[in-house]
């Protein structure tokens, strides 16, 4: 049965690559800092589970400091050759190959995945299969494919690893008890009786440490426990599934505004070469502070109806 | 109290723009000390959590194929496509995509679309080119460009949820079961849809709103 194991070894050996690519790569004037954050993320990836959990601390410190101290620069872009007419519109076939067999493999969880990463696993095949198609199909050069898309790694840099150092500061704010103490206070802040600036606190609450985290999972279990369950369920008698379910889309409202939630709102301002690196937060914004109002105006007039 | 200085070296951290790589470690190294953890535990901490959540950097292994596809010229194809094509807007074009992208993940298919799969090399080369025949100059052409990101996201988040095992879910589950209140998944899905609608109701409309001001312009123009 093919697994998590089975991605992390592409994963790695992927990054392994790209650190090998940026090594030889003399156009950019900071080679040596960017191979080593790419090799530090292949290790990572092909022997985390080994290195303890103080290995990967310092794992964390080295990358940390690469980053920190402007080690990684990227190389002259190479435009390649653009020749879309040769291929015409089947030139699509292989980037439909990775949804496709992602789509196959969740639908039809073969046995021979593990049941909890099929989603995971089906994403590494079609991505296995799609490599397989461009190197059938245009028959590049055996590094190629690893040029290329090393080129837009580069661009992507050090804000690849942001969502998973933010998920390692909420389990330090976890272990220090932040939650606690936050929750505490908007619960303070909430005069006594009064449902709808309950709402509104529990809303803006779980936006707010969002946007600060850069993800509401951690905001989620924090305003539960202070406002969620003691105020709104046990207080004023409101139904647990709405007001859990509507929270956490109060904080994704939270997410489409921080640049904390770097995969979702700065890589993409790079992978499009924005001048601008808040361009994406600044278009989903209107969006995103319409859909909180609504987000409490939902808690509010459906949640209490018992 | 003094366990939030973190929080306040994030945000001063942010707003001096320094290194967020940095700012985090810091906040969580102040954090700790403050709460009165051992820097060795704080250590471990850190590097246990970010050796359990490798999973969110895998989305990187498909540059490659999008690379060597680009050097073949997808995005030249892409543009092609819409500007052959005739009625495509901007805002139709980003309407079409936002309801797939709901849809998708309502059905569990999150990483079927994303910013490297489908936004840089399909998505945002088709709005370009949509918003080339609609007149948009080069710096609404920018904007466009973020509103195709934007409106991946925006799909993402107000679909998922829809989906009875995604993460989001299984957290609010585990979350709630702690306080005794056992909620089944479906439960929670249903209670996304009305938000869902919204996002399509509120974003959908930006969009065409945005084509209906565009061609008002133009109007003007002539």
């Amino acid at each position: 049965m093919i697994g998590l194991g089975f991605v992390y070894a592409v994963a790695g050996a992927t990054f392994a690559a790209f650190a090998g690519s940026a090594f030889l790569d003399r156009s950019n004037p900071k080679r040596f800092g960017t191979a080593a954050f790419h090799a530090l993320i292949a290790l990572s990836f092909l022997a985390g589970d080994r290195l303890g959990d103080i290995g990967n601390g310092v794992l964390v410190l080295a990358l940390v400091a690469l980053a920190g101290t402007g080690a990684m620069g990227r190389g002259a872009a190479d435009g390649g050759a653009v020749n879309g007419r040769v291929h015409g519109n089947r030139l699509f076939l292989p980037a439909l190959i990775i949804p496709l067999v992602a789509l196959a493999g969740t639908l039809l969880r073969p046995d021979w995945i593990d049941p909890k990463q099929v989603t995971l696993v089906s994403l590494t095949l079609g991505v296995l299969a799609a490599l397989i198609a461009c190197y059938a199909w245009f028959r590049p050069a055996i590094a190629a494919p690893i040029d290329a898309g090393r080129q837009l790694m580069d661009g992507v840099g050090w804000a690849a690893v942001l969502p998973q150092m933010l998920a390692a500061l909420g389990a330090v704010f976890a272990l220090a008890g932040v939650g606690e103490v936050v929750g505490g206070l908007a619960g303070r802040a909430i005069p006594d009786g009064n449902l709808f600036m309950a709402v509104l606190v529990y809303a803006l609450g779980m936006a707010g440490f969002t946007i600060v985290m850069g993800n509401a999972f951690a905001a989620f279990p924090v305003m539960t426990a202070a406002i969620g369950i003691p105020v709104l369920v046990r207080g004023f008698g409101g139904d647990p599934a709405l007001i859990a379910a509507i929270g956490m889309l109060a904080g994704f409202c939270g997410t489409l505004l921080t640049p904390m939630a770097a995969n979702f709102n700065l890589v993409p301002a790079v992978l499009l070469d924005l001048k601008d690196r808040n361009a994406v937060i600044r278009a989903q914004a209107p969006t995103a502070i319409v859909l909180l109002a609504v987000n409490i105006l939902l808690i509010y007039f459906l949640g209490f109806r018992t | 109290m003094l366990v939030l200085s973190g929080i306040l070296v994030v945000a001063l951290g942010f707003v001096l723009r320094f290194n967020p790589l940095l700012v985090v470690t810091a906040a969580a190294l102040v954090t700790g000390l403050a709460a009165g953890l051992e820097p060795l535990a704080i250590l471990a901490a850190f590097g246990k959590a970010f050796n359990d959540t490798r999973y969110v950097t895998i989305i990187y292994i498909v540059l490659p194929v999008i690379g060597i596809l680009e050097r073949q010229g997808l995005q030249a194809r892409a543009r092609g496509l819409v500007a052959a094509m005739r009625g495509a807007t901007v805002g139709r074009l980003l309407l079409g995509y936002l309801l797939f992208r709901q849809v998708t993940a309502a059905l569990g298919l999150t990483s079927v679309a994303g910013h490297p799969q489908t936004v840089r090399p399909l998505v945002a080369p088709m709005a370009e080119a949509a918003a080339a025949t609609q007149g948009f100059d080069a710096e609404a052409r920018e904007r466009v460009k973020a509103l195709a990101a934007g409106t991946d996201n925006i799909g993402l988040f107000f679909g998922e949820d829809i989906f009875i095992a995604i993460g989001s879910i299984l957290l609010i589950k585990g979350t709630m079961a702690q306080y005794g209140y056992d909620i089944a998944p479906i439960h929670l899905s249903l209670w996304a849809i009305p938000t869902a609608i919204a996002a399509l109701i509120v974003h959908g409309g930006r969009l065409l709103w945005l084509d209906r001001r565009m061609g008002r312009r133009n109007k003007a123009r002539r």
